[in-house]
Protein backbone atom coordinates (compact mmCIF):
# COMPACT_ATOMS: atom_id res chain seq x y z
CA UNK A 1 0.00 0.00 0.00
CA UNK A 2 1.19 3.53 -0.81
CA UNK A 3 2.23 5.78 2.07
CA UNK A 4 -0.61 7.94 3.43
CA UNK A 5 0.20 11.50 2.37
CA UNK A 6 -2.91 13.07 3.88
CA UNK A 7 -1.37 14.17 7.23
CA UNK A 8 0.98 16.32 5.15
CA UNK A 9 -1.88 17.40 2.91
CA UNK A 10 -4.49 18.23 5.57
CA UNK A 11 -4.51 20.13 8.86
CA UNK A 12 -5.77 18.22 11.95
CA UNK A 13 -9.53 17.86 11.62
CA UNK A 14 -10.59 18.39 15.23
CA UNK A 15 -10.24 21.24 17.71
CA UNK A 16 -11.02 24.97 17.64
CA UNK A 17 -8.53 25.77 14.85
CA UNK A 18 -10.19 23.26 12.53
CA UNK A 19 -13.61 24.73 13.38
CA UNK A 20 -12.40 28.26 12.67
CA UNK A 21 -11.02 27.13 9.29
CA UNK A 22 -14.32 25.55 8.29
CA UNK A 23 -16.40 28.56 9.42
CA UNK A 24 -13.98 30.77 7.48
CA UNK A 25 -14.58 28.56 4.43
CA UNK A 26 -18.33 29.22 4.68
CA UNK A 27 -17.68 32.95 5.01
CA UNK A 28 -15.33 32.83 2.05
CA UNK A 29 -18.01 31.12 -0.06
CA UNK A 30 -20.57 33.87 0.65
CA UNK A 31 -18.05 36.71 0.55
CA UNK A 32 -17.02 35.65 -2.97
CA UNK A 33 -20.66 35.85 -3.98
CA UNK A 34 -21.36 39.12 -2.22
CA UNK A 35 -18.28 41.10 -3.08
CA UNK A 36 -18.37 40.42 -6.79
CA UNK A 37 -21.93 41.74 -7.16
CA UNK A 38 -22.40 45.43 -6.45
CA UNK A 39 -26.17 45.18 -7.11
CA UNK A 40 -26.36 42.75 -4.19
CA UNK A 41 -24.58 45.16 -1.87
CA UNK A 42 -26.71 48.09 -3.08
CA UNK A 43 -29.93 46.14 -2.60
CA UNK A 44 -28.90 45.23 0.96
CA UNK A 45 -28.54 48.93 1.81
CA UNK A 46 -31.35 50.15 -0.43
CA UNK A 47 -34.39 48.97 1.53
CA UNK A 48 -33.21 50.11 4.99
CA UNK A 49 -32.17 53.46 3.55
CA UNK A 50 -35.46 54.11 1.72
CA UNK A 51 -37.48 53.17 4.82
CA UNK A 52 -35.28 55.39 6.97
CA UNK A 53 -35.73 58.33 4.54
CA UNK A 54 -39.53 57.95 4.64
CA UNK A 55 -39.65 58.04 8.45
CA UNK A 56 -37.12 60.86 8.58
CA UNK A 57 -39.21 62.98 6.19
CA UNK A 58 -42.31 62.25 8.26
CA UNK A 59 -40.39 63.47 11.29
CA UNK A 60 -39.35 66.65 9.44
CA UNK A 61 -43.00 67.26 8.52
CA UNK A 62 -44.49 66.60 11.97
CA UNK A 63 -41.77 67.89 14.28
CA UNK A 64 -42.64 71.61 14.12
CA UNK A 65 -46.14 70.97 15.50
CA UNK A 66 -45.45 67.89 17.64
CA UNK A 67 -44.07 68.24 21.16
CA UNK A 68 -43.09 64.57 21.34
CA UNK A 69 -40.90 64.74 18.24
CA UNK A 70 -39.44 68.05 19.37
CA UNK A 71 -38.18 66.37 22.52
CA UNK A 72 -36.99 63.25 20.69
CA UNK A 73 -36.37 64.20 17.04
CA UNK A 74 -34.47 61.00 16.25
CA UNK A 75 -37.24 58.77 17.58
CA UNK A 76 -38.59 57.38 14.31
CA UNK A 77 -35.19 57.21 12.63
CA UNK A 78 -33.67 55.33 15.58
CA UNK A 79 -36.68 53.01 15.68
CA UNK A 80 -36.56 52.16 12.00
CA UNK A 81 -32.79 51.59 12.08
CA UNK A 82 -33.08 49.27 15.08
CA UNK A 83 -36.01 47.44 13.46
CA UNK A 84 -33.75 46.86 10.49
CA UNK A 85 -31.15 45.26 12.76
CA UNK A 86 -33.79 42.65 13.63
CA UNK A 87 -34.97 42.32 10.03
CA UNK A 88 -31.48 42.12 8.48
CA UNK A 89 -30.29 39.79 11.24
CA UNK A 90 -33.09 37.36 10.37
CA UNK A 91 -32.67 37.78 6.61
CA UNK A 92 -28.93 37.28 6.95
CA UNK A 93 -29.49 33.78 8.33
CA UNK A 94 -32.43 32.78 6.10
CA UNK A 95 -31.07 34.12 2.80
CA UNK A 96 -27.64 32.60 3.39
CA UNK A 97 -29.40 29.27 3.76
CA UNK A 98 -31.62 29.84 0.71
CA UNK A 99 -28.48 30.59 -1.36
CA UNK A 100 -27.26 27.07 -0.61
CA UNK A 101 -30.58 25.61 -1.71
CA UNK A 102 -30.50 27.57 -4.98
CA UNK A 103 -26.98 26.25 -5.56
CA UNK A 104 -27.98 22.64 -4.72
CA UNK A 105 -24.85 22.68 -2.60
CA UNK A 106 -26.17 21.24 0.67
CA UNK A 107 -25.11 17.72 -0.27
CA UNK A 108 -21.51 18.83 -0.82
CA UNK A 109 -21.44 20.77 2.45
CA UNK A 110 -22.92 18.07 4.65
CA UNK A 111 -20.64 15.39 3.19
CA UNK A 112 -17.60 17.53 4.00
CA UNK A 113 -16.07 17.54 7.51
CA UNK A 114 -18.25 20.57 8.40
CA UNK A 115 -19.94 20.10 11.81
CA UNK A 116 -23.43 21.27 12.75
CA UNK A 117 -22.21 23.95 15.17
CA UNK A 118 -19.79 25.26 12.54
CA UNK A 119 -22.60 25.49 10.02
CA UNK A 120 -24.66 27.49 12.54
CA UNK A 121 -21.67 29.73 13.34
CA UNK A 122 -21.16 30.40 9.62
CA UNK A 123 -24.81 31.36 9.19
CA UNK A 124 -24.68 33.74 12.15
CA UNK A 125 -21.41 35.30 11.03
CA UNK A 126 -22.89 35.97 7.59
CA UNK A 127 -25.90 37.55 9.30
CA UNK A 128 -23.58 39.96 11.14
CA UNK A 129 -21.90 40.87 7.85
CA UNK A 130 -25.18 41.39 5.98
CA UNK A 131 -26.63 43.43 8.87
CA UNK A 132 -23.50 45.58 9.06
CA UNK A 133 -23.69 46.34 5.34
CA UNK A 134 -27.47 46.90 5.24
CA UNK A 135 -27.99 48.88 8.44
CA UNK A 136 -24.55 50.49 8.27
CA UNK A 137 -25.40 52.02 4.90
CA UNK A 138 -28.73 53.35 6.20
CA UNK A 139 -27.01 54.79 9.30
CA UNK A 140 -24.53 56.57 7.06
CA UNK A 141 -27.32 58.11 4.98
CA UNK A 142 -29.20 59.09 8.16
CA UNK A 143 -26.15 61.02 9.29
CA UNK A 144 -25.41 62.62 5.91
CA UNK A 145 -29.00 63.52 5.00
CA UNK A 146 -30.62 64.22 8.39
CA UNK A 147 -27.66 64.75 10.74
CA UNK A 148 -28.92 61.88 12.88
CA UNK A 149 -26.33 59.57 14.44
CA UNK A 150 -27.52 56.23 15.75
CA UNK A 151 -24.56 56.47 18.14
CA UNK A 152 -26.42 59.27 19.94
CA UNK A 153 -28.16 56.41 21.77
CA UNK A 154 -24.83 55.90 23.51
CA UNK A 155 -23.69 52.71 25.22
CA UNK A 156 -27.23 51.20 25.31
CA UNK A 157 -27.06 50.97 21.52
CA UNK A 158 -24.79 47.92 21.92
CA UNK A 159 -27.32 46.24 24.19
CA UNK A 160 -30.19 47.00 21.78
CA UNK A 161 -28.16 45.91 18.73
CA UNK A 162 -27.03 42.60 20.20
CA UNK A 163 -30.47 41.70 21.56
CA UNK A 164 -32.20 42.44 18.26
CA UNK A 165 -29.55 40.63 16.25
CA UNK A 166 -29.82 37.50 18.41
CA UNK A 167 -33.62 37.54 18.18
CA UNK A 168 -33.25 37.93 14.40
CA UNK A 169 -30.93 34.88 14.37
CA UNK A 170 -33.50 32.84 16.30
CA UNK A 171 -36.28 33.74 13.85
CA UNK A 172 -33.90 33.20 10.91
CA UNK A 173 -32.99 29.71 12.09
CA UNK A 174 -36.66 28.84 12.62
CA UNK A 175 -37.49 30.11 9.11
CA UNK A 176 -34.55 28.15 7.63
CA UNK A 177 -35.86 25.06 9.44
CA UNK A 178 -39.29 25.53 7.84
CA UNK A 179 -37.75 26.01 4.39
CA UNK A 180 -35.67 22.86 4.87
CA UNK A 181 -38.74 20.98 6.04
CA UNK A 182 -41.13 22.17 3.30
CA UNK A 183 -38.70 23.04 0.50
CA UNK A 184 -38.24 26.22 -1.52
CA UNK A 185 -42.03 26.55 -1.75
CA UNK A 186 -41.74 28.07 1.72
CA UNK A 187 -39.03 30.51 0.61
CA UNK A 188 -41.38 33.49 0.94
CA UNK A 189 -41.21 33.00 4.70
CA UNK A 190 -37.65 34.32 4.60
CA UNK A 191 -39.02 37.73 3.62
CA UNK A 192 -42.41 37.70 5.30
CA UNK A 193 -42.05 35.95 8.67
CA UNK A 194 -40.49 38.86 10.50
CA UNK A 195 -43.49 41.14 9.86
CA UNK A 196 -45.58 38.89 12.09
CA UNK A 197 -43.52 40.29 14.96
CA UNK A 198 -43.65 43.95 13.91
CA UNK A 199 -47.05 44.95 15.33
CA UNK A 200 -46.33 43.40 18.74
CA UNK A 201 -42.74 44.62 19.01
CA UNK A 202 -43.78 48.21 19.67
CA UNK A 203 -41.28 49.62 17.21
CA UNK A 204 -43.02 53.00 16.79
CA UNK A 205 -45.42 53.02 19.78
CA UNK A 206 -45.44 51.84 23.40
CA UNK A 207 -46.63 48.33 24.16
CA UNK A 208 -49.30 49.93 26.36
CA UNK A 209 -51.29 51.02 23.29
CA UNK A 210 -51.79 47.41 22.21
CA UNK A 211 -54.99 45.54 23.18
CA UNK A 212 -54.45 43.48 26.34
CA UNK A 213 -54.07 40.06 24.63
CA UNK A 214 -51.45 41.49 22.26
CA UNK A 215 -49.62 43.08 25.19
CA UNK A 216 -49.32 39.63 26.73
CA UNK A 217 -47.81 38.35 23.49
CA UNK A 218 -45.52 41.39 23.18
CA UNK A 219 -43.93 40.78 26.59
CA UNK A 220 -42.90 37.34 25.39
CA UNK A 221 -40.71 38.93 22.70
CA UNK A 222 -37.22 40.37 23.32
CA UNK A 223 -37.91 43.02 20.67
CA UNK A 224 -40.69 44.58 22.78
CA UNK A 225 -38.26 45.09 25.70
CA UNK A 226 -35.65 46.56 23.36
CA UNK A 227 -37.97 49.15 21.82
CA UNK A 228 -39.41 50.06 25.22
CA UNK A 229 -35.79 50.43 26.36
CA UNK A 230 -35.00 52.63 23.37
CA UNK A 231 -37.91 54.92 24.22
CA UNK A 232 -36.70 55.12 27.83
CA UNK A 233 -33.25 56.20 26.64
CA UNK A 234 -34.63 58.79 24.20
CA UNK A 235 -37.40 60.25 26.35
CA UNK A 236 -36.25 59.67 29.94
CA UNK A 237 -32.50 59.47 29.27
CA UNK A 238 -32.23 56.30 31.33
CA UNK A 239 -31.13 52.74 30.50
CA UNK A 240 -33.61 50.42 32.17
CA UNK A 241 -32.02 47.17 33.30
CA UNK A 242 -35.47 45.79 34.09
CA UNK A 243 -36.07 45.86 30.33
CA UNK A 244 -32.58 44.68 29.36
CA UNK A 245 -32.35 41.49 31.44
CA UNK A 246 -35.73 40.01 30.39
CA UNK A 247 -34.72 40.59 26.75
CA UNK A 248 -31.46 38.70 27.32
CA UNK A 249 -33.22 35.86 29.13
CA UNK A 250 -35.85 35.51 26.39
CA UNK A 251 -33.15 35.57 23.72
CA UNK A 252 -31.34 32.68 25.40
CA UNK A 253 -34.57 30.69 25.15
CA UNK A 254 -35.37 31.74 21.57
CA UNK A 255 -31.91 31.09 20.14
CA UNK A 256 -31.92 27.65 21.76
CA UNK A 257 -35.33 26.97 20.21
CA UNK A 258 -34.10 28.25 16.81
CA UNK A 259 -31.05 25.96 16.87
CA UNK A 260 -33.19 23.04 18.03
CA UNK A 261 -35.74 23.60 15.24
CA UNK A 262 -33.01 23.73 12.60
CA UNK A 263 -31.40 20.59 13.99
CA UNK A 264 -34.77 18.83 13.95
CA UNK A 265 -35.38 19.93 10.34
CA UNK A 266 -31.92 18.68 9.39
CA UNK A 267 -32.74 15.32 11.00
CA UNK A 268 -36.01 15.22 9.01
CA UNK A 269 -34.10 16.06 5.81
CA UNK A 270 -31.60 13.28 6.54
CA UNK A 271 -34.40 10.77 7.14
CA UNK A 272 -36.24 11.74 3.94
CA UNK A 273 -33.25 12.07 1.62
CA UNK A 274 -33.73 15.80 1.05
CA UNK A 275 -30.13 16.96 1.49
CA UNK A 276 -29.17 15.58 -1.91
CA UNK A 277 -32.34 16.56 -3.72
CA UNK A 278 -33.57 19.85 -2.28
CA UNK A 279 -33.05 22.89 -4.50
CA UNK A 280 -34.39 24.66 -7.54
CA UNK B 1 -8.07 -8.40 1.98
CA UNK B 2 -9.73 -6.01 4.50
CA UNK B 3 -12.95 -4.11 3.80
CA UNK B 4 -12.76 -0.33 3.41
CA UNK B 5 -16.57 -0.31 3.34
CA UNK B 6 -18.65 -2.86 5.24
CA UNK B 7 -22.43 -2.71 5.02
CA UNK B 8 -24.62 -4.99 7.13
CA UNK B 9 -28.40 -5.37 6.83
CA UNK B 10 -28.80 -1.85 5.45
CA UNK B 11 -32.42 -0.86 4.86
CA UNK B 12 -34.29 2.31 3.95
CA UNK B 13 -38.02 2.72 3.90
CA UNK B 14 -39.79 5.86 2.62
CA UNK B 15 -43.31 5.41 3.98
CA UNK B 16 -44.70 2.44 2.00
CA UNK B 17 -41.70 2.17 -0.31
CA UNK B 18 -38.83 -0.08 0.69
CA UNK B 19 -36.01 1.52 -1.30
CA UNK B 20 -33.24 -0.64 0.17
CA UNK B 21 -33.94 -4.02 1.80
CA UNK B 22 -31.38 -5.48 4.16
CA UNK B 23 -28.36 -4.98 1.91
CA UNK B 24 -25.08 -6.57 3.00
CA UNK B 25 -21.77 -6.23 1.17
CA UNK B 26 -18.07 -5.44 1.54
CA UNK B 27 -15.92 -3.23 -0.62
CA UNK B 28 -12.30 -4.31 -0.28
CA UNK B 29 -9.53 -1.78 0.25
CA UNK B 30 -7.89 -0.54 -2.93
CA UNK B 31 -10.50 -2.00 -5.28
CA UNK B 32 -13.10 -0.43 -7.52
CA UNK B 33 -16.54 -1.92 -6.99
CA UNK B 34 -19.62 -1.19 -9.07
CA UNK B 35 -23.10 -0.86 -7.67
CA UNK B 36 -25.34 -1.85 -10.55
CA UNK B 37 -29.06 -1.88 -11.00
CA UNK B 38 -31.89 -0.39 -12.99
CA UNK B 39 -33.31 3.03 -12.13
CA UNK B 40 -34.91 2.82 -8.70
CA UNK B 41 -32.91 -0.26 -7.70
CA UNK B 42 -31.50 1.59 -4.67
CA UNK B 43 -28.02 2.62 -5.84
CA UNK B 44 -28.21 6.34 -5.04
CA UNK B 45 -30.11 5.62 -1.82
CA UNK B 46 -27.34 3.25 -0.75
CA UNK B 47 -24.60 5.76 -1.65
CA UNK B 48 -26.45 8.53 0.22
CA UNK B 49 -26.57 6.36 3.34
CA UNK B 50 -22.85 5.59 2.98
CA UNK B 51 -22.15 9.33 2.82
CA UNK B 52 -24.24 10.03 5.91
CA UNK B 53 -26.75 12.36 4.21
CA UNK B 54 -29.55 9.81 4.46
CA UNK B 55 -30.41 8.06 7.72
CA UNK B 56 -30.96 4.30 7.29
CA UNK B 57 -34.08 2.66 8.67
CA UNK B 58 -31.92 -0.26 9.80
CA UNK B 59 -28.46 -1.69 9.43
CA UNK B 60 -24.82 -0.83 9.97
CA UNK B 61 -22.23 0.97 7.85
CA UNK B 62 -18.50 0.88 8.57
CA UNK B 63 -16.16 2.99 6.46
CA UNK B 64 -12.41 2.66 7.13
CA UNK B 65 -13.33 0.86 10.32
CA UNK B 66 -15.51 3.66 11.69
CA UNK B 67 -19.23 3.35 12.39
CA UNK B 68 -20.71 5.94 9.99
CA UNK B 69 -23.93 6.22 11.95
CA UNK B 70 -22.10 7.20 15.14
CA UNK B 71 -18.76 8.69 14.12
CA UNK B 72 -19.09 9.89 10.54
CA UNK B 73 -17.03 13.03 11.24
CA UNK B 74 -14.01 10.83 12.00
CA UNK B 75 -14.08 9.46 8.48
CA UNK B 76 -15.57 12.26 6.33
CA UNK B 77 -12.16 13.98 5.90
CA UNK B 78 -10.85 10.71 4.47
CA UNK B 79 -13.58 10.24 1.87
CA UNK B 80 -15.28 12.24 -0.87
CA UNK B 81 -17.86 11.86 -3.61
CA UNK B 82 -19.28 13.11 -6.87
CA UNK B 83 -22.94 13.00 -7.77
CA UNK B 84 -25.10 14.48 -10.52
CA UNK B 85 -27.68 15.25 -7.83
CA UNK B 86 -25.61 17.98 -6.19
CA UNK B 87 -23.99 21.03 -7.69
CA UNK B 88 -21.55 23.76 -6.82
CA UNK B 89 -22.42 27.47 -6.47
CA UNK B 90 -22.84 28.63 -10.05
CA UNK B 91 -21.73 32.24 -9.68
CA UNK B 92 -18.45 31.35 -8.02
CA UNK B 93 -15.54 30.67 -10.34
CA UNK B 94 -14.02 27.21 -10.50
CA UNK B 95 -10.98 28.27 -8.47
CA UNK B 96 -13.21 29.97 -5.85
CA UNK B 97 -15.33 26.85 -5.49
CA UNK B 98 -12.26 24.66 -5.13
CA UNK B 99 -10.74 27.08 -2.61
CA UNK B 100 -13.88 26.96 -0.44
CA UNK B 101 -13.86 23.16 -0.37
CA UNK B 102 -10.09 23.09 0.14
CA UNK B 103 -10.69 25.10 3.33
CA UNK B 104 -13.61 22.90 4.39
CA UNK B 105 -11.37 19.83 4.08
CA UNK B 106 -8.51 21.65 5.83
CA UNK B 107 -5.88 21.58 3.10
CA UNK B 108 -2.52 22.94 4.24
CA UNK B 109 -1.57 24.30 0.82
CA UNK B 110 -4.81 24.84 -1.09
CA UNK B 111 -3.27 26.77 -3.97
CA UNK B 112 -0.70 24.05 -4.64
CA UNK B 113 -3.26 21.25 -4.51
CA UNK B 114 -5.71 23.13 -6.78
CA UNK B 115 -2.83 23.72 -9.20
CA UNK B 116 -1.97 19.99 -9.20
CA UNK B 117 -5.58 19.04 -9.88
CA UNK B 118 -5.87 21.70 -12.57
CA UNK B 119 -2.84 20.11 -14.26
CA UNK B 120 -4.12 16.55 -13.88
CA UNK B 121 -7.72 17.27 -14.93
CA UNK B 122 -6.90 19.95 -17.48
CA UNK B 123 -8.85 22.74 -15.71
CA UNK B 124 -6.54 25.68 -16.42
CA UNK B 125 -8.61 26.95 -19.33
CA UNK B 126 -11.61 27.70 -17.14
CA UNK B 127 -10.34 28.11 -13.56
CA UNK B 128 -11.40 31.77 -13.57
CA UNK B 129 -14.80 31.20 -15.18
CA UNK B 130 -18.04 30.94 -13.17
CA UNK B 131 -19.00 27.32 -12.62
CA UNK B 132 -22.49 28.01 -14.01
CA UNK B 133 -21.03 28.94 -17.42
CA UNK B 134 -19.26 25.62 -17.94
CA UNK B 135 -20.29 22.76 -20.22
CA UNK B 136 -21.45 19.46 -18.72
CA UNK B 137 -18.06 17.91 -19.37
CA UNK B 138 -16.19 20.77 -17.72
CA UNK B 139 -18.53 20.68 -14.70
CA UNK B 140 -17.93 16.97 -14.30
CA UNK B 141 -14.17 17.56 -14.25
CA UNK B 142 -14.59 20.31 -11.65
CA UNK B 143 -16.77 18.01 -9.52
CA UNK B 144 -14.08 15.36 -9.76
CA UNK B 145 -11.43 17.91 -8.77
CA UNK B 146 -13.56 18.81 -5.74
CA UNK B 147 -13.83 15.11 -4.91
CA UNK B 148 -10.06 14.61 -5.14
CA UNK B 149 -9.04 17.75 -3.19
CA UNK B 150 -8.49 15.88 0.07
CA UNK B 151 -6.86 12.89 -1.66
CA UNK B 152 -9.63 10.59 -0.37
CA UNK B 153 -9.02 7.00 0.68
CA UNK B 154 -12.63 6.19 -0.18
CA UNK B 155 -14.30 7.73 -3.20
CA UNK B 156 -18.01 7.30 -3.92
CA UNK B 157 -18.96 8.02 -7.50
CA UNK B 158 -22.59 8.27 -8.56
CA UNK B 159 -22.78 8.03 -12.36
CA UNK B 160 -19.48 9.88 -12.82
CA UNK B 161 -19.56 9.79 -16.62
CA UNK B 162 -23.28 10.31 -17.21
CA UNK B 163 -23.94 12.98 -19.87
CA UNK B 164 -20.30 13.04 -20.99
CA UNK B 165 -19.22 12.48 -24.59
CA UNK B 166 -17.11 9.34 -25.20
CA UNK B 167 -13.86 11.31 -25.28
CA UNK B 168 -14.38 13.08 -21.95
CA UNK B 169 -15.89 9.92 -20.47
CA UNK B 170 -12.77 7.96 -21.41
CA UNK B 171 -10.48 10.65 -19.99
CA UNK B 172 -12.50 10.68 -16.78
CA UNK B 173 -12.06 6.91 -16.40
CA UNK B 174 -8.36 7.25 -17.09
CA UNK B 175 -8.02 9.98 -14.43
CA UNK B 176 -9.81 7.80 -11.90
CA UNK B 177 -7.66 4.78 -12.74
CA UNK B 178 -4.48 6.83 -12.44
CA UNK B 179 -5.63 8.28 -9.13
CA UNK B 180 -6.34 4.81 -7.79
CA UNK B 181 -2.97 3.50 -8.93
CA UNK B 182 -1.25 6.44 -7.25
CA UNK B 183 -3.14 6.35 -3.95
CA UNK B 184 -4.57 2.82 -3.55
CA UNK B 185 -7.97 4.47 -3.04
CA UNK B 186 -11.14 2.41 -2.63
CA UNK B 187 -13.86 3.35 -5.11
CA UNK B 188 -17.55 2.50 -5.10
CA UNK B 189 -19.15 3.39 -8.39
CA UNK B 190 -22.81 3.54 -9.38
CA UNK B 191 -23.03 3.47 -13.14
CA UNK B 192 -25.21 2.53 -16.08
CA UNK B 193 -22.23 2.31 -18.38
CA UNK B 194 -21.34 -1.37 -18.61
CA UNK B 195 -18.15 -0.78 -20.59
CA UNK B 196 -17.01 1.44 -17.75
CA UNK B 197 -17.81 -1.28 -15.23
CA UNK B 198 -15.98 -3.96 -17.19
CA UNK B 199 -12.97 -1.70 -17.59
CA UNK B 200 -12.66 -0.29 -14.09
CA UNK B 201 -14.25 -2.65 -11.60
CA UNK B 202 -12.83 -5.72 -9.90
CA UNK B 203 -16.14 -6.45 -8.21
CA UNK B 204 -19.80 -5.83 -9.05
CA UNK B 205 -22.78 -5.73 -6.69
CA UNK B 206 -26.05 -6.25 -8.54
CA UNK B 207 -29.13 -4.60 -7.01
CA UNK B 208 -32.75 -5.20 -7.91
CA UNK B 209 -35.69 -3.61 -6.08
CA UNK B 210 -33.45 -2.64 -3.19
CA UNK B 211 -31.85 -6.04 -2.65
CA UNK B 212 -28.47 -7.48 -3.57
CA UNK B 213 -29.24 -10.22 -6.07
CA UNK B 214 -25.71 -11.12 -7.10
CA UNK B 215 -22.08 -10.18 -6.59
CA UNK B 216 -18.83 -11.07 -8.30
CA UNK B 217 -16.18 -9.88 -10.71
CA UNK B 218 -17.38 -8.90 -14.21
CA UNK B 219 -15.79 -12.08 -15.62
CA UNK B 220 -17.47 -14.26 -12.98
CA UNK B 221 -20.87 -12.67 -13.59
CA UNK B 222 -20.60 -12.94 -17.36
CA UNK B 223 -19.69 -16.61 -16.98
CA UNK B 224 -22.38 -17.28 -14.38
CA UNK B 225 -25.14 -15.87 -16.60
CA UNK B 226 -23.73 -17.48 -19.75
CA UNK B 227 -23.42 -14.10 -21.46
CA UNK B 228 -20.72 -12.27 -23.36
CA UNK B 229 -20.95 -8.79 -21.88
CA UNK B 230 -21.94 -7.06 -18.63
CA UNK B 231 -24.64 -5.25 -20.62
CA UNK B 232 -26.37 -8.59 -21.17
CA UNK B 233 -25.91 -9.58 -17.54
CA UNK B 234 -27.39 -6.24 -16.48
CA UNK B 235 -30.46 -6.80 -18.68
CA UNK B 236 -30.92 -10.31 -17.27
CA UNK B 237 -30.81 -9.02 -13.70
CA UNK B 238 -32.90 -5.90 -14.37
CA UNK B 239 -35.60 -7.96 -16.09
CA UNK B 240 -35.52 -10.72 -13.52
CA UNK B 241 -34.23 -13.35 -16.00
CA UNK B 242 -32.25 -15.30 -13.49
CA UNK B 243 -33.36 -18.74 -14.71
CA UNK B 244 -30.89 -20.61 -12.61
CA UNK B 245 -30.19 -19.52 -9.10
CA UNK B 246 -26.96 -17.54 -9.11
CA UNK B 247 -24.16 -18.83 -6.97
CA UNK B 248 -23.87 -16.25 -4.24
CA UNK B 249 -20.52 -15.51 -2.67
CA UNK B 250 -20.31 -17.17 0.72
CA UNK B 251 -20.52 -13.86 2.59
CA UNK B 252 -23.96 -13.24 1.03
CA UNK B 253 -25.45 -16.64 1.80
CA UNK B 254 -27.93 -16.21 4.66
Amino acid sequence: MKADVRPMLLYPQSGPAASVRRVRALLRRHAYLLLKSWPRIVSMTYYPTVTMVLWALLTVYLAPTNNFLQSAPGFFIGAVLLWDVLFRGQLGVSLTFVEELYSRNLGNLFVSPLRFHEWIAGQLAMSVLRTAIGVGGACLFAFVLFHYSIFSLGFPLIAFFVNLLVFGWAIGLAVSAMILRWGLGAEELAWAAIFLFAPVSGVYYPIAVLPAPFQAIAWLLPSAYVFEGMRAVLLEHVFKYNLFFPAVALNVVYIAVGVWLFRAALGYARRHGMLMSIGE
Amino acid sequence: MDAAIAVRGLAKRFREVEAVRGVTFNVHTGTTTALLGANGAGKTTTLSMLLGVLTPSAGEIFVLGQDMLKHRHRVLPRMNFTSPYVDLPKRLTVSENLRVFADLYGLRAPGKRIGELADELDLHGFLKRPYGELSAGQRTRVSLAKALLNRPEVLLLDEPTASLDPDIGDRMRTWLEEYQRATHCTMLLASHNMNEVERMCQDVIMLRAGSVVDQGSPIELIGRYGRETMEEVFLDVARGRTNEAPVLPTELVP
